[in-house]
């Protein structure tokens, strides 16, 4: 066995993990506050790496394209809250589901009216070459990927655990009557957690996009982020991270060990088949709590 | 006489999709009052406090019929987090605390909706602490480790962070052992007496809630069957065993304890 190799393997494996971590938290944020699945995330994620190539092939600088497509998205994800969501209050969660559903649609359709259907390349100035550490060979831009993902999480986490927003997010989550009565204001609860929402969605949308290119299958990350969400627990951003990193890990591995034996493809179902196997042993996730109450 | 802080004026309550909780209901609490709403189980007594607290379309109820004045204000509109910051200000039936959040955290979400500012809301801190010693001690706890009792204590806690003027009590006897409701009782009674915290009380606990209020309704499907000083009340042997599952002699023994 080439244990070189292999750590390489596991590397790129939890590497490439992070990165459906960050789509993923972006989930769990709004199912905590909300209840909400939201299937518009992937959308959200397009619309974003789509708007920001388009303005920065018009000719806008880096950051001015990013600072413009952030209040874009933060902007989208405030009224998507209380356009839709907000007065489909207190319906059942299959139809807030649809809601989201028929909502990633629109943003799609809109984002192919307003920016055109061809493939843009984005290029973040980090070159995809593998580099070698000792024998292993890591990609620089997957570790580019998980510093910023991870930069993402720690500030999160600092922010959840230390701000009076995040304890009130916390309280929130946990028990929406109570922080109704509480006196806690949930309208601008959602409308930041969207916003953040909005954020995650802009980086995930980047990442992605420079490495697959800004294309409409850049919204089936979403389809990517399901299983992950059924491994870690939907209401768990630690759940989100680890649940991200087994998906990643799994499908590295397997594609790479059992991948040749059964003729390759293995990555478009493994990580289906290992939710289906969390599902059955344990239904919750990892870190799973309870199912979310929505006031 | 001087207006009352709380009137209630022929309140009915509604939830989807036609059941009727509580039907024209009117009744008024002054400044410095114990009041005590009374009834069995279903009688209406939550639904009339989420009708007040404006809780009711959480619930999938609406108020159907009545008016609400709160310090002289129509309110029945006013969205909960701004009655809270008006001081009204209520400890949910079943306690709901935060189990995930530590027990110095659950009770700065009461300073939150008040939106005291830091050094209130530490100065208010100190001030819940002395009131629930036991509290302290478990500040750094996560509140689903507390007993029942504590979970009670924080949950008023966290109303009394928010610095009210009305405190409205669902049960908060429920499910304790009799010394500790004692306990949680004569803590209210406390605060209404040093520092002249308006209270209604909701109770199953009859005897207990007589003891403290100066004043009772009774609730029965939705109506108030009746009401008026607690004297009054327990002296009425057929309201006693009818209503609050009472007899009287008994009333005499918890009372005089
Ligand atoms: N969310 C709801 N939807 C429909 N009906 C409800 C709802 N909440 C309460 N009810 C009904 O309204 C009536 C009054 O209930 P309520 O909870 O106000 O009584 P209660 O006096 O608080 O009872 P308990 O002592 O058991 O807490 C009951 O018939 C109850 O079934
Ligand atoms: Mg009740």
């Amino acid at each position: 066995m080439d244990w070189s190799f292999l750590i390489g393997v596991v590397i790129s494996g939890l590497l490439a993990g992070v990165m459906y971590s960050l789509v993923a938290i972006g989930f769990v944020l709004i199912y905590k506050t909300s209840g909400v699945l939201n299937f518009a995330q992937g959308s959200m994620l397009l619309f974003a790496a789509l708007t920001f190539v388009s303005l920065h092939e018009e000719g806008l600088p880096f950051w001015i394209a990013f600072v413009l497509t952030l209040a874009i998205m933060v902007l989208l994800g405030v009224l998507i809250e209380k356009i839709v969501l907000r007065p489909l209050i207190n319906q059942p969660p299959i139809t807030l589901f649809m809601a989201t559903l028929g909502l990633s649609y629109i943003i799609e359709g809109g984002a192919q009216f307003v920016w055109g259907t061809q493939v843009h390349q984005l290029d973040l100035g980090i070159a995809d070459v593998p580099l070698p550490l000792n024998s292993i060979l890591i990609s620089q831009f997957d570790i580019f990927c998980a510093g910023v993902a991870g930069a993402i999480v720690a500030v999160l986490g600092v922010v959840l655990q230390y701000t009076r927003v995040g304890l009130a997010f916390r309280a929130a989550a946990f028990d929406q009557y109570a922080a109704l009565n509480t006196g806690l204001r949930l309208p601008r609860i959602w409308a930041i957690t969207w916003g953040v929402a909005g954020f995650i969605a802009l980086v995930g949308g980047l990442l992605w996009g420079a490495r697959t290119g800004v294309q409409f299958s850049l919204s089936l990350v979403v389809l990517k982020s399901l299983p992950v969400l059924v491994v870690g627990g939907f209401d768990s951003i630690i759940g989100a991270i680890v649940g991200g990193l087994l998906v990643g890990l799994t499908e590295t591995l397997m594609e790479v060990y059992v991948g040749p034996f059964i003729g390759g493809g293995i990555d478009q179902w493994i990580a289906y088949a290992l939710a289906l196997a969390f599902l059955l042993i344990k239904p919750t996730g990892l870190f799973g709590q309870r199912s979310v109450e929505r006031v | 006489m001087a207006a009352p802080l709380l009137e209630l004026e022929r309140l009915s309550v509604v939830y989807e999709p036609a059941i009727l909780a509580v039907e024209d209901v009117s009744f008024s609490i002054w400044k410095g009052e114990i009041v005590a709403l009374l009834g069995a189980n279903g009688a209406g007594k939550t639904s009339l406090l989420r009708a007040i607290s404006n809780l009711l379309r959480a619930k999938r109820g609406r108020l159907s019929k009545g008016h609400i004045i709160y310090d002289g204000q129509r309110v029945e509109r006013v969205p909960t987090h701004r009655l809270v910051e008006t001081g009204l200000v209520q400890v949910l039936e079943g306690r709901h605390c935060f189990l995930f959040l530590t027990v110095e955290e659950n009770l700065l979400t009461g300073a939150l909706g008040r939106r005291s500012s830091r050094g209130d809301a530490k100065d208010d801190l100190g001030r819940v602490y002395e009131v629930f010693p036991s509290l302290k001690a478990k500040a750094k706890q996560p509140a689903g480790l507390l007993s029942g009792g504590q979970q009670q204590m924080l949950a008023i806690g966290r109303a009394l962070m928010a610095r009210p003027n009305l405190l409205l009590l669902d049960e908060p006897s429920m499910g304790l052992a009799p010394l500790l409701a004692a306990e949680i009782f004569e803590t209210l009674a406390k605060l209404n007496r040093d520092d002249g915290l308006t209270i209604l009380l909701a109770e199953q606990n009859a005897a207990s809630a007589l003891h403290y209020a100066s004043r009772a309704f009774v609730l029965e499907n939705g109506r108030l069957a009746s009401g008026g000083p607690t004297a009054d009340l327990l002296a009425r042997d057929d309201i006693l065993s009818a209503y609050l599952g009472l007899v009287s002699e008994k009333i005499v023994e918890t009372a005089s304890i």
